[in-house]
């Protein structure tokens, strides 16, 4: 194998959705991304989306906070789910995907707007913190269904990958 | 997460320890809001300086009491936030509506 060939690492994280567990995310997530070059301030960045996303999904998803406060309000119980966190990179890149099988987002763009919020204890920066923080941000939806998101984010100080052997020769 | 509270006077200062999310907010929140109570303070001092971790859970609970004690006429400082505490609450833009001091003792002057 070519010594040029980058380095490919994945991790699996399946969680029940609680927020015990959103701590455990972000401190897996960020020790992960150290395997790729990121400065201290890029991995908080990646620790602060990732606790982003799994909250989302643990209070959103499936409608319950710590205590079902919300879900108590609205008469159900609430749902245990589970959250999966994949985390992969191939020496380069790292890609961060966060999905559930919760009730989904009615309206993904309406959600994303910084200041949306169904919660006045909260501030609706859920997914404006994602994106900033994050080089890439996808969010797929399917109300009943669940939701994924995926965060993606490169090392900033690493030079750009030349194209090698698919290169022009020179012009 | 830690939360060790003092009382001067009208004002409550709080002082958080450890990581402020979806995990630990209800405990602030619920803590702050019983000592505003009990104390009928005007004026509350939340130093950060311990305050490992923040995430948009953590800029929520803060909101929260800003919008309790503003409604009530009173006032909310904070202090001390490290960098990455810092960084994510500038995207916030909590501190257009919170001055921010280096030490309770500014705090309590300003």
């Amino acid at each position: 194998m070519a010594s040029s060939e980058p380095a490919k690492n994945h991790v699996r994280l399946v969680m029940a959705a609680v927020v015990d567990n959103v701590a455990l995310a972000r401190v897996t997530a960020a020790a992960f991304a150290t395997q790729l070059d990121f400065t201290l301030e890029e991995i908080e960045d990646i620790r602060v989306a990732v606790s982003e996303a799994v909250t989302n999904a643990v209070i959103h998803a499936y409608g319950g906070r710590a205590g079902g406060a919300d879900a108590a309000a609205s008469g159900t119980s609430p749902v245990s789910g589970t959250v999966n966190i994949d985390l992969a990179h191939d020496g380069e890149t790292l890609t961060i995907t966060v999905s559930d099988h919760g009730r989904g987002i009615p309206d993904v763009a309406l959600a994303r707007r910084p200041a949306f919020t169904t919660d006045p204890e909260r501030m609706g920066l859920g997914f404006a913190i994602m994106e900033s923080f994050c080089d890439r941000l996808d969010v797929v939806s399917e109300v009943g269904r669940g939701t994924t998101v995926t965060m993606i984010k490169r090392p900033r100080a690493m030079t750009p990958r030349t194209e090698g052997a698919a290169g022009d020769a020179g012009t | 997460m830690k939360i060790e509270q003092e009382v001067r006077g009208r004002t409550l200062v709080i002082r958080l320890g450890g990581e402020l999310d979806v995990k630990s907010a209800p405990e602030f929140r619920e803590t702050t809001e019983a000592a505003l109570d009990r104390h009928a303070s005007n004026h509350l001092i939340l130093n950060l300086e311990n305050v490992s971790f923040i995430d948009s859970s953590g800029l929520g609970a803060i909101l929260g009491r800003y919008r309790r004690l503003q409604q009530g006429g009173g006032r909310m400082t904070l202090v001390a936030p490290a960098p990455n505490v810092r960084r994510v609450m500038e995207l916030s833009g909590l501190f257009k509506i919170m001055p921010v001091f280096r030490s309770e003792e500014r705090a309590m002057e300003g």
